[in-house]
C-alpha cells in the first residue's frame, strides 16, 4: 500500500484515477476501522487534508463552504456556521466521541455512504451541495443525489469529494436534528432525522424539507413530511400528521440496533420533536 | 511496500520514524517508539485507551495513519507530567481512586486534560460527555467525574 | 482464623484510612506494564485463526502455504497438542478445537511470524475445509428435544431421560414443601424471565508473551487473574512440570472473572516451543468478544407465594443457563443464591446446564448470581406492589439474619441484609419524591464470597522496611489493601512496607483472583505472616534483653517487656531490630500458607430511579445508591469503587447490553460500537453506603466486596423501569424497542 499526501486538487484526481481502488482519507474514522478490520486493502490511500482549503470554513455567497478536511470538533468551534445552520453543526457534533470529532468529517460521513450517518439527513434537509472534483473537472452536486445505497456513491472513479456548501440561512428559517441511540453517546444512530424550515409572520410553515436516515438503504427526503407541515401552524394536528408521514415513509429493518416497529414509530417522534425545536430556533426563541 | 520517514514533534521532542503506509500512529508509538503509556483497548475508536492530542486535538491514535503525524505535534501520557511533578490530574486521580485497574486512566488523563485546558469550570454533564468516549470497565466513572472536576476547582484556585 | 477478640474496642490506626495506591504513579504516567506492553528480544507476532462457522466438523485443516511464507517461522493446530488430562481437555478444546469448530470465533489454527502483517497474510492462506452443521444458540431452543447436539455421551445421570442431550446437568437446593407453602398464600405469582449473555467488558484484551525451551523450561507473561491457575493448566495441556514453567503476572487491565481461565496461553507456549523464539500473542476487541468469556444467557421460571402481610409462603425457581459449547454455566450459584437473602420454611431451586453454539462461558462478577436475583427480587416486588406493602418492609420481614438456615443450606453466623434494608430505609434517596415520568426501584443481593489456597511471604529488609510477596494479580487495589494490612498488625507506617505479585516461581500455590477471595483471604495470610514475624522479633529482642521470649509482647512497631515482672528494657523498634537481625540469628521473615475458611457471605441492597421516555422506551438512570456490608472497610476509597463499578456493570446488563447472534449463528455485535457498555454521559453519581457488619472469620472483620454490587441492579432497574411504565418488564435487557413494544401492548398501541 502507499500513502500519498498531494497538496493539489488535481494532483490527488490524478492519484486516484492512476490507481483503481485507491481511497481518500479526511478524517479516517471509518476509513481506518475498515483498514484494520481488514474489510479493505487498498493499493493507496491518498490523504487530502494538506490540499489547500480543505481545512477551511469560508463564506461563500451568503452561505458556508465548508472544507473536506475539516472536522466536527472545528464546525463546533465556528460561531457563524453555528449560528447559521445549527442542525449541521450538531449532527456533525453527534458523529463518535470527543476524540472522533478532533477527526471526523462530514464530507466523510457522506462518503462512507452508511444509511445511519448522522450529519447527511442534517445536511439533507438544510439542502447542502457538494463540489465534487475528478478527472472531468469539477461539479456540483445536492448531498441527497450522492448516496446511492449502502456503502455505494454516485462518484465516479477518480473523484472526490473536496467541499460542502451550506446556502444562505433564509430570514425566520431553521434547521435541527435529531437521532435516536440507546445510550446517550457513542452509538450508531438508530433513527436521524434532519428538518428544515421557514416559518411567515403567522407562525405558518412556508417551506420544510425532512430527510430521514438509518430507516432505508439511504437518506430519505420525506416529500409527504414536508406537505404535512407547509401553510400551516405547528399546532398538534400538524405535528401529528408530520410524525405519521414520517413513519410511513421509513422502510426500515431489522437488526441488532433496532426493530422495523421501533424504528417507524420513532421516525415519527423525532421528526415531531425535531419541528418544534427548528420552529423555536426559527422565531429566535432559541438557539 | 516501502516505510515512510516521518518527522514529528512527540512530547515536546523531536522525533523521527519509519513506519509502514498502513501503521497507525498507536502502533507506532507502541511498537516503534516504546510509548506504551498509550494503550489499545479497541482499536475501532469506541473506547479511547489509546487517546492522545494531535496539534492540540484530542484523536483516537488507532484512527490516525503514522503517516499523517508528519509535521504534526503529538502529546501522549507520557508527556503529563513534568519531571518527577505530577500533573494536578494525575495527582489527584490517585487521591480520589479515580482509577483501579488503570488501562483506561492514561486515555481518561490526556482527555481530560484537554477539556480543563478548554474549559477550566466544567459541569458535570460536561464534564461527562467530554469523556463519554472513554470507556472505563471499573469505577462507573463516578470518582473519575469527581476527580476532574475537583481538579478543575483547584487549578481554578491556584491561578 | 477467627474475627479477634473484640470486647475491647478494636482501634485500628491504618484500617479505614485512604492512603494513595502503590501501583498509583505508574498507572497514571503510562509506565505500568499490562499484558500487550512487554518485549522481548526477537519476539514473534503470533494470532489465531478461527471459525466463520457457528458449528461446523472440521474435515481438514492445510498449512503448508502458511508454513512457507517468508516470515512464518510456526504454525499451530490441534494435531500439535497430544492427549491431555481430561480436567484440562475442555479447556483446550475451547483453546483450540479438535475436529469441531463449536462457536463462531472458535481458535481452529495458529501461526507465529516476524511481523504482524505476515501473520495476517498467513491466516489467510490456511485452508481449512468445514462441513457446515446446524447450530443452537439459545438456552431454551438447546433444550428442545429436536436440538442439535453438540456432544455425545455428556448428559450426566442426574438429568432425566429424553431431555436433548445439550442438557448436561441438574442440580437441586433448598428445603421444606413449597408445594404446601404455595397452599397458604393469598397470591402466587409466576412468571418466566430471561437475561442476555454479557461480557465482562474489561478494556484491556487479553495478551501474553510466552517462551518454551527444549529443556521444558518455559517463562510466560501474561494478563490474568490467576498466574498460578495459568500455569497449572498450561502446565498439563503442554505435558510440562509446574515448576518448569514460571508465570508472572502482568499489571491486568480489568477481569471481572473474564480472566480466571486461558485462551491464548497455551497457544502461544506452543507457538514458543515450535518456532524457538519468544511469542507475543494479544487479542483483538472482536476476538475477546466473539471467543472469550461471555456470561450465560438464561430462562428462569419463579414462582412465589405470599400472604396478604408479606410473609412469602414458599419460593421456586427453575434456572436453564447455557454456558457455551461446554458444560459448566454457572447455574449451581444461581439456584443456590436465588433466594439466600431470604428466610423460607419452603424453599426450592432447579438449575439446568445446558451447552449451545456460543464461546465457553467464563466467569463475571457473582457469576450466576444476578439473573436469578433478577427473577426473584422481581416476583417478590410485584407481590409486594399487589398487596399495597413497602418493598423494603416486605424484604426486612422475610431477610435472612444470624442462625437463619440459608435455602442452600448452610445456617448464617453474623449477616449484614438487614442493616443494608435498615440503612436503606433510613436513606434521603427513599423518601425522595418521584419526578413527573420516572420510577423508583429497589432489590437486595447476595454472595457467598470465597477463601482458597493462599501464601504470603513478608521480609523485614536490613533497613527495617518490609515487603510483602504475594500471588493474588491485583485487580482493584488489593496491593493497597496488603500494604495496609500488614502496615496495622506490625504497627508501623504504610509507607513502610510495599507489596508486591510474585511470580508462580515464589511462592506455593495460590487461587485465582475471583470470588472476592483476595482482601479476606490474602488480607488473612498477611495478617498471619506479619504475626510470624512479629513473634521472631520478639524473639530476638528477648535474646537481646536476655529473658524469656514469652515475655516480650509487640506494640506500635516495638518489642517491649511483657509487663513491670519481665524487666525494664526501652522498646526495641523493628527498625533496630533489623540493623542487628544479622547478630541475632540472621535475616526475619513471616510467611503464612493456608486454605482460608471463613470468607463471610455479603449482601447487599440497591436503590434506583429511573426517568422513562414513553415515547422511544428509553430508560436513563436518574439516582442511585449502593448500601452493602463490608465487614470491614480496608480501604474504603476502593471499597466505593468496587460498589459503584459493580452498580455500572449491572446497569449495563439490565438496559444494553447484550449478545446478539443473527440466525446463522455468528455474533452481530462482536465491537465496542455495538456490544454497549455504559459510558460517562449515561449515568448520575452512584452514591454508597458502607455498613460493617464484622465479619466472624476474620481477624479485622473483613468480607469479600467486589461481587455483590452487581447482583441487585438488574432486578432493581427493572423494578424501577416496570413501575414507570405500568408494566412489568421480564426481559433484559431493557433495550427501547422492547420496552416501547410492552408500553404499546399495554395502551393497545
Amino acid at each position: 500500500m502507499r500513502y500519498e499526501a498531494p497538496s493539489r486538487e488535481d494532483e490527488a484526481v490524478a492519484l486516484l484515477a492512476a490507481e483503481a481502488g485507491a481511497k481518500v482519507l479526511a478524517g479516517g474514522t471509518d476509513l481506518l476501522v475498515r483498514l484494520r478490520g481488514e474489510l479493505i486493502e487498498p493499493g493507496m490511500i491518498v490523504d487530502i487534508k494538506r490540499i489547500a482549503g480543505m481545512r477551511d470554513i469560508t463564506p461563500e455567497a451568503g452561505g458556508w463552504r465548508i472544507g473536506a478536511g475539516v472536522s466536527g470538533a472545528e464546525m463546533g468551534e465556528h460561531e457563524g456556521l453555528r449560528a447559521d445552520w445549527p442542525g449541521v453543526v450538531e449532527a456533525a457534533g453527534l458523529i463518535g466521541s470527543t476524540q472522533i470529532q478532533g477527526r471526523a468529517t462530514i464530507a466523510g460521513n457522506l462518503c462512507n455512504a452508511s444509511p445511519a450517518a448522522d450529519s447527511v439527513p442534517a445536511m439533507v434537509a438544510a439542502g447542502a451541495v457538494v463540489r465534487i472534483v475528478g478527472p472531468k473537472g469539477a461539479r456540483e452536486v445536492p448531498v441527497i443525489d450522492v448516496p446511492q445505497g449502502p456503502g455505494k456513491t454516485a462518484l465516479e472513479p477518480g473523484e472526490f469529494v473536496a467541499s460542502v456548501f451550506l446556502p444562505p440561512r433564509a430570514a425566520r428559517s431553521a434547521d435541527c436534528y435529531l437521532r435516536f441511540i440507546p445510550r446517550s453517546e457513542m452509538d450508531i444512530a438508530v433513527v436521524g432525522c434532519g428538518l428544515w424550515l421557514v416559518l411567515d409572520d403567522a407562525d405558518r410553515v412556508t417551506a420544510a424539507r425532512v430527510a430521514l436516515g438509518a430507516v432505508g438503504p439511504k437518506v430519505m427526503l420525506v416529500e409527504e413530511a414536508a406537505e404535512a407541515l407547509v401553510g400551516r401552524v405547528l399546532d398538534e394536528a400538524a405535528l401529528a400528521d408530520l410524525a405519521a408521514a414520517c413513519s410511513r415513509a421509513a422502510t426500515p429493518m431489522d437488526d441488532k440496533r433496532g426493530t422495523v416497529d421501533f424504528r417507524r414509530h420513532v421516525s415519527g417522534v423525532l421528526a415531531r420533536r425535531a419541528a418544534e425545536i427548528a420552529a423555536k430556533r426559527a422565531k429566535g426563541e432559541m438557539a | 511496500m516501502s516505510q515512510i520517514h516521518v518527522t514529528t514533534q512527540i512530547n515536546g521532542d523531536a522525533t523521527e520514524f519509519l513506519c509502514e503506509p498502513d501503521e497507525t500512529l498507536m502502533d507506532v508509538l507502541r511498537d516503534r517508539l516504546g510509548l506504551t503509556g498509550t494503550k489499545e483497548g479497541c482499536g475501532t475508536g469506541d473506547c479511547g485507551a489509546c487517546t492522545v492530542a494531535v496539534d492540540g486535538r484530542l484523536v483516537c491514535s488507532c484512527l490516525m495513519l503514522g503517516a499523517e503525524a508528519e509535521g504534526r505535534d503529538v502529546a501522549t501520557i507520557e508527556g503529563m507530567a513534568t519531571g518527577d511533578q505530577l500533573h494536578p490530574l494525575q495527582q489527584k486521580f490517585i487521591e480520589m481512586a479515580a482509577l483501579q485497574c488503570g488501562i483506561c486512566t492514561p486515555g481518561i488523563l490526556v482527555a481530560a486534560q484537554s477539556l480543563l485546558e478548554r474549559n477550566p469550570d466544567p459541569s458535570e454533564e460536561e464534564v461527562r460527555y467530554w469523556l463519554a468516549g472513554n470507556l472505563c470497565r471499573c469505577t462507573g466513572y463516578d470518582k473519575i467525574i469527581r476527580a476532574v472536576m475537583e481538579t478543575a476547582a483547584d487549578m481554578r484556585r491556584a491561578s | 482464623m477467627a474475627l479477634d477478640d473484640t470486647k475491647k474496642t478494636r482501634d485500628f490506626k491504618v484500617i479505614g484510612t485512604r492512603p494513595d495506591r502503590p501501583d498509583g504513579i505508574d498507572k497514571v504516567t503510562g509506565r505500568a506494564r499490562f499484558g500487550a506492553d512487554m518485549v522481548l528480544p526477537g519476539m514473534l507476532t503470533g494470532r489465531i485463526l478461527r471459525s466463520p462457522h457457528a458449528h461446523a466438523r472440521i474435515r481438514s485443516i492445510d498449512t503448508s502455504k502458511a508454513e512457507g511464507l517468508p516470515g512464518v517461522k510456526a504454525v499451530v493446530t490441534r494435531a500439535d497438542f497430544g492427549e491431555v488430562p481430561e480436567d484440562v481437555a475442555d479447556t483446550l478444546e475451547n483453546c483450540m478445537a479438535g475436529d469441531t469448530a463449536f462457536y463462531d470465533g472458535h481458535a481452529v489454527a495458529a501461526v507465529a511470524a516476524n511481523s504482524a502483517a505476515v501473520a495476517r497474510k498467513a491466516l489467510r492462506l490456511i485452508e481449512v475445509d468445514y462441513e457446515v452443521l446446524p447450530h443452537v444458540t439459545d438456552v431454551d431452543a438447546a433444550m428442545a428435544p429436536d436440538a442439535p447436539v453438540l456432544h455425545a455421551g455428556r448428559q450426566q445421570e442426574t438429568v432425566p431421560a429424553g431431555m436433548s442431550g445439550n442438557v448436561i446437568a441438574r442440580s437441586q437446593f433448598g428445603h421444606g414443601d413449597v408445594e404446601a407453602g404455595l397452599k397458604q398464600a393469598d397470591r402466587i405469582v409466576e412468571r418466566t424471565f430471561r437475561t442476555a449473555a454479557t461480557h465482562q467488558g474489561y478494556i484491556e484484551p487479553h495478551a501474553c508473551v510466552a517462551t518454551m525451551s527444549t529443556d521444558g523450561q518455559g517463562d510466560l507473561w501474561v494478563c490474568t487473574q490467576g498466574h498460578y491457575m495459568a500455569r497449572n493448566t498450561c502446565a498439563a495441556i503442554l505435558g510440562l512440570e509446574q515448576g518448569q514453567l514460571r508465570v508472572t503476572a502482568s499489571e491486568i487491565g480489568g477481569g471481572f472473572g473474564g480472566k480466571t481461565t486461558v485462551f491464548l496461553e497455551p497457544v502461544a507456549l506452543m507457538l514458543a516451543r515450535k518456532s524457538g523464539r519468544p511469542v507475543k500473542m494479544v487479542m483483538s476487541r472482536s476476538e475477546v468478544l466473539r471467543a472469550s468469556g461471555p456470561t450465560s444467557s438464561t430462562s428462569i421460571d419463579v414462582k412465589i407465594g405470599m400472604r396478604k402481610d408479606g410473609r412469602i409462603t414458599a419460593g421456586f425457581a427453575e434456572l436453564r443457563y447455557q454456558g457455551g459449547a461446554w458444560p459448566g454455566s454457572p447455574v449451581d450459584m444461581g439456584a443456590m443464591s436465588a433466594f439466600a437473602p431470604y428466610d423460607l420454611e419452603n424453599v426450592k431451586t432447579i438449575g439446568w446446564d445446558v451447552v449451545a453454539n456460543r464461546p465457553k462461558a467464563a466467569a463475571y462478577r457473582a457469576p450466576g448470581a444476578p439473573m436469578a436475583a433478577f427473577a426473584v427480587e422481581s416476583a417478590i416486588d410485584e407481590l409486594a406492589k399487589g398487596f399495597g406493602l413497602d418493598p423494603l418492609e416486605v424484604r426486612l420481614m422475610n431477610g435472612a439474619d444470624e442462625g437463619t438456615r440459608a435455602s442452600y443450606g448452610p445456617t448464617y453466623p453474623a449477616i449484614g441484609l438487614k442493616a443494608t434494608l435498615e440503612a436503606a430505609k433510613a436513606h434521603p434517596h427513599w423518601s425522595a419524591p418521584l419526578a413527573e415520568g420516572q420510577g423508583r426501584g429497589v432489590a437486595c443481593g447476595f454472595w457467598f464470597n470465597f477463601g482458597g489456597d493462599t501464601c504470603v511471604s513478608l521480609n523485614i529488609t536490613p533497613d527495617g522496611t518490609v515487603t510483602v510477596s504475594e500471588g493474588n494479580p491485583d485487580i482493584g487495589g488489593s496491593r493497597a489493601s496488603m500494604t495496609m494490612m500488614a502496615a496495622e498488625e506490625l504497627g508501623i507506617p504504610y509507607d513502610q512496607v510495599r507489596t508486591i505479585i510474585a511470580d508462580t516461581g515464589s511462592l506455593g500455590q495460590n487461587e485465582v483472583t475471583d470470588g472476592s477471595r483476595v482482601t479476606f483471604a490474602v488480607g488473612l495470610a498477611t495478617i498471619e505472616a506479619a504475626r510470624a514475624a512479629k513473634r521472631e522479633m520478639c524473639r530476638r529482642a528477648a535474646m537481646v534483653w536476655g529473658i524469656d521470649e514469652d515475655a516480650v509482647d509487640w506494640e506500635d512497631g516495638a518489642a517491649r517487656p511483657a509487663g513491670p515482672n519481665a524487666g525494664k528494657f526501652p522498646p526495641m523498634t523493628l527498625k533496630e531490630i533489623a540493623a542487628i537481625a544479622s547478630n541475632t540469628g540472621g535475616p526475619i521473615a513471616g510467611h503464612h500458607e493456608v486454605n482460608a475458611e471463613g470468607a463471610g457471605v455479603s449482601f447487599a441492597t440497591h436503590i434506583v430511579d429511573v426517568d422513562l421516555d414513553r415515547d422511544t422506551g428509553s430508560a436513563r438512570i436518574a439516582r442511585y445508591t449502593v448500601l452493602q456490608d463490608a465487614g470491614k472497610a480496608v480501604h474504603p476509597s476502593y471499597v466505593e469503587g468496587q460498589f459503584q463499578g459493580g452498580a455500572v456493570q449491572g446497569i449495563g446488563w439490565a438496559l444494553n447490553e447484550e449478545y446478539v447472534y443473527g440466525e446463522d449463528g455468528i455474533l452481530q455485535n462482536p465491537g465496542f460500537l455495538d456490544y454497549r457498555i455504559p459510558v460517562a454521559s449515561d449515568l448520575p453519581m452512584i452514591d454508597t453506603v458502607i455498613l460493617e457488619i464484622p465479619n466472624p472469620g476474620h481477624p479485622y472483620g473483613v468480607r469479600g466486596v467486589g461481587e455483590t454490587s452487581i447482583v441487585p441492579p438488574l432486578a432493581a432497574i427493572a423494578n424501577a423501569v416496570s413501575a414507570a411504565a405500568g408494566v412489568r418488564l421480564v426481559d433484559l435487557p431493557l433495550s427501547p424497542p422492547k420496552v416501547l413494544a410492552a408500553l404499546q401492548d399495554k395502551t393497545g398501541a
